[in-house]
């Protein structure tokens, strides 16, 4: 039988704000334990939670980017459950009325194609602790310092019908968020984390499978093979004559595999109810317009204008546009005077490469934006060729200046006088008589020999095309 | 001196009669030997008292002293004080040195007052005897067979026996004002949102205010003066201006319309404190205020409706103490369930799991709707007869408690008689209204409560309405026998 | 409505509470008395009621993103039953 996979990702995006969603500890990443974890976050008796307002405006900056409906007024809930790394014993959450309603994703396929992938919700919650399972004697130790992390959890519908378009989804969903400033995208430490139901049915059948949950994926390759490993699974156990039980399963990356964690019918009752030591969430009008206005470009106009104002093919403009930060330092390159294809080329893969070798990115790049311009300037200009240019990028990686200065003070400018080049062109024919007599025979691929002779004793400053030129009339009179 | 009132004391303070001090020794004397028999503290601070007697004297002697600057009182053991036990009542809490403080105990310090020690309480302020106290029970300064009220019963008692100028109560169904009438001392529980709930050890959340307990109401308003006010760390607390509440205690009640709620006055009130009640009514008319009868028609539906919110909102409010940051915690849980189960289960005492019990039901699927739901809907209907009686009357007034203190044991065995005696105080607590009790002619020796409940954000008028009453009145005067 | 022995059981477990063998037919009684109590509820009519969560109309107030708080970690372990290497210990967290 030919099985058709449904798909529907949860994910949880750490909000990037300074302090915690309901305390002001820090939220930032990698602290000794417990040391920001105040009383607040500890659940100390008498603390109380009071809203971050920038975890709100994260939430809707969201809401606006997918256009959602956005909940005038949105009520937190406890979700109450009992684990060490939930200190009060509830998270809030919300429940009935998240600030992010129905909203949609356009996300494009490796075939060409894109898709419109429904958003169910997104709402706003804390972050728990951690507990590490290093043995104390037996015991687990528990760190707080990631409890009262903002978290936004978006929702999609299960609208997903291939692996690659959830894997492509929450790629997508990723450079939104990190797009609109709202989260770092840092997955190794868990800044963004992916959920995923999968289930199956026949092809032409309406209704939905049984689905399981895959918890806690925090890289796209997991999440590729956490799938392709369930797919499989379920296909194994329905074609065995098996039913899928409804549960949550946890993916084992060394082991390549999904397990059991707990089925439904152990599942926790929690109890939700609306938070009363918080107010309903109230957005007016004024707040929404203000974050319209502040909206940064988003991925998918960005694309579609590097193509047209830049005159660059799609799969530059999508290199270009992986990240805001890329796509401003090549705009920012482009005002620096580079024209568009070379510096399309430049950044991805000189500057790139450079970046990727010595482990740095944009944001400590040791060549700004004004510095790659001026460069690229001076390959248009044919004060440099492509070659030399090479030699000039790496002095301004090891800041000895801008291209310019570099170039003056190597002496790389290149020969554009055929005057200049003339007597060299001259002595390198007169010492050279077999190859000119086997040129001269019909041997034309000889060119390049004289070519590379001109440039060994210009120190490549040649202009390659006048060199070229001026052997051709010599060669062939 | 210990029968002087904060306005008295302050001012002798202030003339350089006695010092902070001297007052302070003074207390502290007389709770060495008197509350052994009362069971009032749970814990006595002498050291700390006598640091902030020392600091207050310096401030009254440098002219910078305020009302509060130097006098004795006494914080309920719900409210954190750091570096100072605060056990609110249960064994769960009994290791607990706090590590903060809660900002009615910031701003009461602030003022000058010295803390004398942590009054007794039910467990985690779920009574209305104080026999749930882990500490175990007050008694009654004026019938040592008899309970304080709860769940600030030893707030209650230690006022009336004169062991603390004032205290800090809490009031979620009428834990302030039921041990203050039954104790005959005058007791306020303001707006909700009015004074801040950080700090303060939470039973249920949107019912939860604190208040202050003294013996007189002009010694309320100096207390809530220092202890109201908009607090940016609780989301609850209200922005709203803050009136000296002092300066209309002698306005004229002439012209003011009290409301009487007939359901307030049915078979189930107790014939002596209808007639105490009564006998206020008459000195009201006396000061000109005109008397009218209201309806609250779903005053019968106030205790149902509390059994359920409070108890659902404690039962996730107390899922914090489970034996892992702090607290009690069982010996050699042998896994993680065991560790939350025998540490709840031996750290909570009878009604505080009774009461977890009830809420967690109602909370759970299938029964939310029901319950949880359904008393929300309810709360409303209650709300909504306070407003209609507002656009009538300017206060509401009718007995505390349907009867004077019962004895200890009488009730303990029986939840739902215990529950109905906060039949008049809890539509207060449903609706976020402000509430008070003040005492009215005792009845057979014993204490009895009238109480006044006024408009949101309108204590003053509360305060003045009591305040004209015991200027024409001595039964606030009165003292227990031995005190 | 009435509780019986395994609603007091499964109550109970939700709240991660252990009570008394012996005093669960106690909880039963005091329980089900409480929700006679609560059943008057059940006669008024509230289909077009809104739900009342809180007493005050007002708005959630927002924070600025600030950090005010500083490490506490020694003060605030002083008075935790069981830590090791700065962490709060319990028994193994199965997951």
């Amino acid at each position: 039988m030919q099985w058709e996979t449904v798909i529907g990702l949860e994910v949880h995006a750490q909000l990037a704000t300074k302090s915690k969603i309901f305390s002001g500890a820090s939220t930032a990443y990698g602290a000794a334990p417990n040391t920001q974890a105040c009383n607040v976050d500890l659940a100390f008796p008498g603390v109380l939670p009071v809203l971050n307002r920038e975890a709100v405006n994260c939430a809707l900056k969201f809401g606006v980017a997918v256009g959602a409906e956005i909940g005038k007024r949105s009520v937190f809930a406890r979700k109450n459950y009992f684990y060490p790394d939930l200190p009060k014993g509830y998270q809030i959450s919300q429940f009935e009325l998240p600030i992010v309603g129905k909203g949609e994703l356009t996300v494009e396929l490796e075939s060409g194609e894109s898709k419109v992938i429904g958003i169910t919700r997104a709402h706003l919650e804390e972050d728990a602790g951690k507990s590490l399972h290093e043995d104390f004697h037996g015991l687990s130790g528990i760190d707080l310092n990631r409890a009262g992390t903002p978290l936004l959890e978006i929702v999609s519908e299960p609208d997903m019908r291939s692996i690659k378009e959830a894997v492509a989804y929450a790629r997508k969903i990723h450079q939104l968020v990190v797009y609109l400033g709202i989260c770092d995208g840092n997955m190794q430490e868990g800044s963004f984390r992916v959920d995923a139901n999968l289930s199956i049915r026949p092809y032409g059948q309406e209704a939905f499978g049984t689905r399981t949950e895959l918890k806690n994926i925090n890289s796209f390759r997991f999440l590729e093979r956490a799938l392709n490993y369930e797919l499989e699974r379920q296909i194994d156990v329905v074609e065995g004559g098996g039913r899928i039980v409804q549960e949550t399963r946890l993916y084992d990356a060394d082991k390549d595999e999904t397990r059991s964690m707990r089925s439904k019918e152990e599942a926790n009752d929690y109890r939700y109810f609306p938070d009363p030591d918080l107010l309903p969430v109230e957005i007016d009008e004024s707040l929404l317009e203000q974050i319209r206005d502040e909206m940064p470009e988003l991925p998918t106009a960005k694309l579609q204008r590097f193509i047209q104002t830049y005159a660059l093919g799609e799969k530059e403009a999508n290199a270009l546009t992986a990240s805001r930060p890329l796509a401003d330092y090549f705009e920012a390159v482009v005002n620096a005077g580079g024209e568009t294809k070379i510096a399309a080329n430049w950044v991805t893969m000189e500057l790139g490469g450079a970046l990727n070798k010595a482990g740095l990115n944009l944001a400590n790049s040791p060549v700004s934006p004004e510095q790659m311009g001026g460069l690229l300037k001076r390959i248009a200009d044919k004060t440099i060729s492509g070659k030399i240019a090479k030699q000039v990028f790496e002095a301004i990686w090891n800041g000895e200046g801008d291209a310019d200065t570099v170039i003056k003070a190597k002496g790389l400018k290149q020969i554009t006088d055929t005057g200049a080049m003339e007597p060299i062109v001259d002595e390198i024919i007169a010492n050279n008589p077999k190859q000119v007599e086997q040129f001269r025979a019909g041997k034309e691929k000889l060119l390049g020999f004289f070519v590379g002779q001109v440039m060994k004793a210009t120190r490549g400053k040649a202009n390659p095309e006048q060199v070229n030129e001026l052997l051709l009339k010599k060669l062939k009179a | 001196m210990h029968n002087k009132t904060i306005a008295e004391l302050g001012a002798g303070l202030r003339a350089g009669e006695f010092s902070s001090v001297e007052l302070t020794r003074h207390f502290l004397k007389r709770i060495d030997s008197l509350d052994e028999g009362l069971n009032c503290y749970i814990t006595v601070t002498p050291d700390v008292a006598l640091q902030a007697a020392e600091a207050a004297d310096q401030r009254i002697s440098a002219g910078d002293a305020g009302p509060l600057t130097g006098i004795p009182i006494a914080q309920k053991d719900i409210f954190c004080t750091q570096g100072v036990k605060t056990s609110c009542g249960s064994r769960m809490l009994d290791s607990f040195i706090s590590p903060y403080d809660a900002t009615v105990v910031e701003r009461l310090n602030a003022a000058g007052v010295v803390m004398l020690g942590k009054a007794n309480m039910d467990e985690f302020a779920m009574g209305s005897s104080n026999e749930t106290s882990f500490y175990g029970p007050v008694r009654n300064p004026w019938d040592r067979e008899r309970v304080p009220g709860g769940s600030s019963g030893g707030s209650a008692a230690l006022v009336a026996a004169r062991l603390a100028v004032a205290a800090t109560g809490t009031d979620t169904g009428g834990s302030i004002r039921q041990p203050a009438a039954l104790c005959g001392i005058t007791g306020l529980k303001p707006t909700y949102g009015r004074v801040s709930r950080y700090g303060m050890i939470a039973f249920a959340s949107s019912l939860d205010q604190g208040g202050p307990m003294t013996r007189s109401a002009e010694d309320a308003a100096l207390m809530l003066q220092a202890m109201a006010g908009f607090d940016p760390r609780d989301s609850t607390s209200a922005e709203e201006p803050l009136p000296d509440f002092s300066a209309g205690l002698n306005d004229s009640l002439q012209g003011l319309k009290i409301g009487l709620p007939k359901e307030y006055f049915d078979e189930g009130l107790d014939a002596g404190v209808a007639a105490s009640v009564e006998a206020a009514i008459e000195e009201y008319r006396k000061l000109g205020a005109e008397v009218v009868e209201i309806s609250l028609p779903n005053t019968h539906l106030a205790v149902p409706t509390y059994y359920v919110v409070a108890p659902a909102e404690c039962s996730s409010n107390l899922s914090r103490f489970d034996g892992v940051r702090y607290g009690y915690r069982c010996e050699d849980p042998k896994d993680l369930e065991d560790l939350y189960k025998r540490s709840r289960g031996e750290g909570f005492g009878e009604e505080v799991k009774r009461r977890i019990m009830i809420g967690t039901y109602a909370l759970s699927a299938g029964y939310y709707d029901a319950y949880y739901l359904k008393a929300q809907k309810i709360r409303h209907l209650i709300s909504d007869d306070f407003k209609a009686a507002f656009e009538q009357v300017d206060v509401v007034l009718g007995p505390s408690t349907p009867t004077t203190a019962f004895g200890l044991g009488e009730k303990a065995d029986d939840p739902v008689t215990m529950y109905l005696n906060d039949i008049y105080t809890i539509a207060a607590n449903l609706a976020g209204l402000p509430g008070m009790s003040v005492p009215v002619e005792p009845v057979e020796g014993m204490p009895v409560g009238l109480q006044l409940i006024g408009n949101y954000f309108d204590e003053a008028k509360l305060l003045n309405v009591a305040h004209k009453l015991q200027q024409v009145t001595d039964w606030h005067k009165l003292a227990p026998e031995g005190c | 409505m009435s509780l019986d022995r395994s609603d007091i059981e499964k109550i109970a477990h939700l709240a991660r509470m252990a009570v008394d063998e012996d005093r669960i037919e106690g909880y039963a009684t005091d329980l089900s008395n409480i929700l006679g109590l609560v059943a008057q509820m059940d006669d008024v009519e509230t289909d077009d009621v809104t739900p009342m969560a809180h007493p005050l109309h007002m708005a959630q107030r927002l924070r600025v993103d600030e950090v005010t708080e500083v490490n506490r970690r020694e003060d605030f372990q002083a008075i935790a039953p069981k830590v090791e290497s700065d962490l709060y210990l319990v028994p193994k967290v199965i997951e």
